[in-house]
């Protein structure tokens, strides 16, 4: 779902940690780092990476085209094959009859089924075309606040993940408990009254 | 500061009891809200309150879908234990409407429809389009946090046991 979207999920994070100055030029760095792969006619199952909100599918992150005032607008892309179980079992029977007529033996080992089935998969793998998935982001690094357009955990992780390879800054999520520590202008005894609280009980 | 991963289970009950009580201020003490945006024309509970009860090692999760969400069944709910887990809001801001739904333990919005945007129409139209988009975002998210932020005083201070929870019960006990 891009942010431009009737309808949207939005994942909010505050970052933690200054970018080096000048900021466009850190950020552009990062994003270039770990810009996308094109993993198609490749054996690799899945690609995560960086890529533009306006052509997430040539991404492009020269000239600071991300900048949208004091906003920075970008995408995490994560592309990956589905190859249908059954059809690695086809691949994998037709391999594993070829292997016991070549050498005449009546069985495979484990470790040789393993690497028949693995050698299956990376064939397959270049055959079949990856599914992109594209998630918008947008970072307000004056505020030191990101929005992320997903709420999918698996997404969430891969951000987090690659923000810090990307950036050296962390993202921590905001959770009920990090929006009260972090956010709410709690003062020391209040935190400290915080982590003591238990859940309250409203029934009669 | 915890590590989050352990704070998420810890405290997700926070974010049940904020849905609560912001359900609670909507019918009771519409004031807390006008303070947390002064052009706020309505806060309406929506379509749709997803309640949870945990008891030992019982879990009850019980979803109200429709226009008219059947909110005396939910306090029904509430009063014998309950928490507001999700919750659908309806906010509408100096004639503008959004809607979306909020979840208690991560926080995290999902079905948001903001106020209608013109599409870019050419590709010098996009960052006009993206800066209005993030006006609104932006609009709804301050206030949900504004909100936030007064719960968590209020949830730290004193008035929280002296007062509030016998506010919220007397609410909960009120025949409709």
């Amino acid at each position: 779902m891009g942010l431009l979207s009737a309808s949207n999920s939005i994942t909010r994070y505050t970052v933690t940690g200054q970018l080096k100055k000048p900021v466009l030029e850190t950020v552009a760095v990062g994003l270039k780092k770990n810009v996308i792969s094109e993993i198609d006619d490749h054996e690799s199952e899945k690609a995560v990476g960086w890529t533009s909100f306006e052509k997430p599918y040539q991404p492009d992150f020269s000239g600071s085209t991300y900048a949208y005032g004091t906003y920075l607008v970008f995408a995490l892309r994560i592309d990956k094959k589905t190859i249908p179980s059954k059809v690695v079992k086809k691949h994998f029977m037709i391999e594993s009859a070829q292997r016991l007529a070549d050498s005449g033996r009546q069985y495979l080992s484990r470790n040789e089924k393993q690497t028949i089935k693995d050698l299956v998969i990376d064939r397959l793998n270049i055959k079949v075309p990856a599914t992109p998935n594209v998630y918008d982001i947008i970072w307000n690094y004056e505020d030191s606040v990101l929005w992320f357009f997903s709420n999918l955990k698996a997404a969430n992780e891969e951000l987090e993940t690659l923000f810090i390879k990307s950036f050296d800054l962390n993202l921590i999520r905001v959770i009920p408990y990090t929006a009260a520590h972090l956010d709410s202008g709690l003062t020391d005894t209040e935190k400290d009254l915080l982590l003591k609280l238990s859940p309250t009980n409203f029934a009669e | 500061m915890l590590d989050v991963a352990v704070a998420y289970n810890r405290f997700k009950f926070l974010g049940d009891e904020f849905l609560t009580w912001l359900w609670f201020v909507i019918e009771q003490d519409p004031s807390v809200l006008r303070n947390a945006d002064p052009d706020l024309t309505s806060f309406e509970i929506g379509n749709r309150i997803v309640l949870e009860k945990k008891h030992k090692k019982a879990f009850e999760r019980i979803t109200i879908k429709g226009e008219d969400a059947g909110l005396e069944e939910a306090k029904v709910a509430l009063k014998n234990g309950a928490l507001v887990a999700e919750l659908n809001l309806v906010y509408r801001s100096a004639q503008q409407k959004w809607q979306f739904t909020l979840k208690g333990e991560s926080l995290n919005l999902s079905s948001l429809k903001t106020p209608k945007t013109a599409p870019p129409e050419s590709p010098d139209e996009v960052e006009g389009s993206v800066l209005e988009k993030i006006f609104l975002y932006d609009k709804i998210l301050q206030f949900l946090e504004k909100l936030y932020k007064t719960f968590i005083k209020l949830r730290t201070s004193n008035r929280w046991q002296s007062h509030e929870i016998s506010l919220i019960k007397k609410w909960l006990s009120a025949k409709p």
